[in-house]
């Protein structure tokens, strides 16, 4: 059977080919248990260099217009994408 | 902590602020003599949202402290929620009610007492929120080793990424106060925090989702180290891989009145209230350094929204020097300059 890998890449902006800047992994495999601070190393230096490894993009943030009067508000990290693998597992 | 970068040719303010506006109750910490952060710390602290002083409190202090929470080397077969409750129980650590004068929060003499009396520890409490700060709360953080996990029937895994209590917009800032009474290790999950996400208006653990972020910091120290942090900045606990408890002391405490230049800015000069060349600087520019920290960069800026982090620096500097006029590089003034 198969089960899913995600893995979350932020870029520095919306291009793809943009440094990623934070990351997270979520196996549904149940062979890693990734979490908070467990790594340094970034796993992939851009988004396009998960996609020649491999990964399947399968959401990107939109752009969106900023609301008036609150324009330089800062918040949550902008450019997130969603990438996959599904790897064949044993029962 | 740091040098002052001038000696002579003090500023005492710009237009826009006097002596006389400057917070009365910042007179009784400099005449208390307290080692109060210089500019430099300041600004370091708006920038990245934390200042950190190594071994301050002395180790007698420390083994004071770890024997009024009554510290043991051993988990006796307890879970995580029977430790806790053994602590609570048995420690001397003070039932305090959210609002109490801080230097009313803890008995003359007692060790946290004694800890929040440091000289380097009062003078910067006092610099960021000044001499009379109120106490919101306290919490003593353990951070347990794999076999409290095994007596918990829970998996051990480090804590989500979030910002503490819940969206706070303020210009205002609270400070939580991270007291480290034994070595930390790496291998003990210190404190993971990121450095300059203190700006960010989020929701608590609306963050959990980031795991890792470029440039993010694990609190590896010895003993009596203490971390000064901004509420709003991004952390969590680590996961602890060794055989030994982690403790970390936290308490948040807020101003009771304005945060305006309660530190030493003696080291201000009028160089610091002009505008300099911006991208083509000349080969032999020389730049005030306290706008150097204001608009360096951390590992984690997006390409757009890094410059946003230096205008709600920029701002947040305005509001503790009391200058609605001070920029660096522009930054607010190219946006501010409007004709109606």
């Amino acid at each position: 059977m198969k089960r899913q890998q995600v893995m979350v890449l932020y870029l520095g902006s919306s291009a793809l080919d943009s440094p990623v800047i934070a990351w997270s992994h979520y196996d549904g495999t149940g062979k890693n248990h990734h979490m908070a601070g467990d790594s340094e190393e970034v796993p992939y230096h851009s988004g396009l260099d998960a996609l020649l490894a491999g990964w399947r993009l399968i959401q990107a943030s939109p752009l969106v217009s900023h609301v008036s009067g609150d324009e330089f508000r800062t918040d949550y990290l902008k450019y997130e994408f969603f990438f996959e693998k599904w790897l064949d597992c044993d029962e | 902590m740091s040098d002052n970068y001038t000696s002579s040719d003090n500023y005492t303010g710009s237009d826009s602020y006097t002596d006389s506006d400057k917070n009365t109750n910042n007179q009784s910490s400099v005449e208390s003599g307290l080692p109060l952060l210089s500019s430099l710390d300041m600004a370091t602290f708006v920038s990245r949202g934390f200042l950190r002083m190594d071994e301050v409190v002395p180790d007698a202090l420390n083994q004071a402290f770890l024997q009024s929470i009554d510290h043991r080397e051993d988990s006796d077969g307890q879970s995580v929620q029977e430790h806790y409750q053994r602590v609570m129980d048995s420690s001397n650590v003070p039932v305090v009610n959210a609002g109490t004068p801080l230097f009313a929060a803890y008995a003359a003499d007692s060790a946290l007492a004694n800890v929040l009396a440091v000289p380097a520890v009062a003078g910067a409490i006092a610099s960021l929120v000044g001499p009379a700060p109120v106490f919101d709360h306290h919490f003593l953080h353990m951070t347990f080793p794999a076999s409290f996990y095994s007596a918990s029937n829970r998996p051990q895994a480090s804590q989500h990424t979030h910002q503490d209590s819940t969206i706070d917009p303020r210009m205002a800032f609270d400070m939580q106060l991270m007291y480290f009474p034994t070595d930390v290790t790496l291998a003990m999950g210190g404190t993971r925090f990121v450095p300059g996400t203190h700006l960010r208006v989020v929701s608590e653990a609306a963050i959990a989702r980031y795991q890792n972020i470029r440039g993010q910091q694990h609190m590896v120290c010895k003993a009596g180290t203490v971390l000064f942090l901004h509420n709003g900045i991004w952390h969590g606990g680590g996961l602890n891989r060794s055989d030994t408890i982690r403790y970390m002391f936290k308490i948040r405490m807020a101003p009771s009145s304005r945060q305006t230049r309660l530190w030493d800015d003696s080291d201000i000069t009028a160089a610091h209230f002009q505008q300099g060349p911006i991208f083509w600087t000349g080969a032999n520019a020389r730049r005030d350094p306290i706008h150097d920290i204001l608009t360096t960069a951390e590992p984690w800026f997006e390409a757009d929204t890094g410059r946003l982090e230096y205008l709600n620096r920029i701002r947040l500097w305005r509001y503790l020097l009391g200058d609605k006029n001070f920029d660096a590089d522009y930054w607010l003034t190219r946006v501010e300059n409007e004709y109606v």
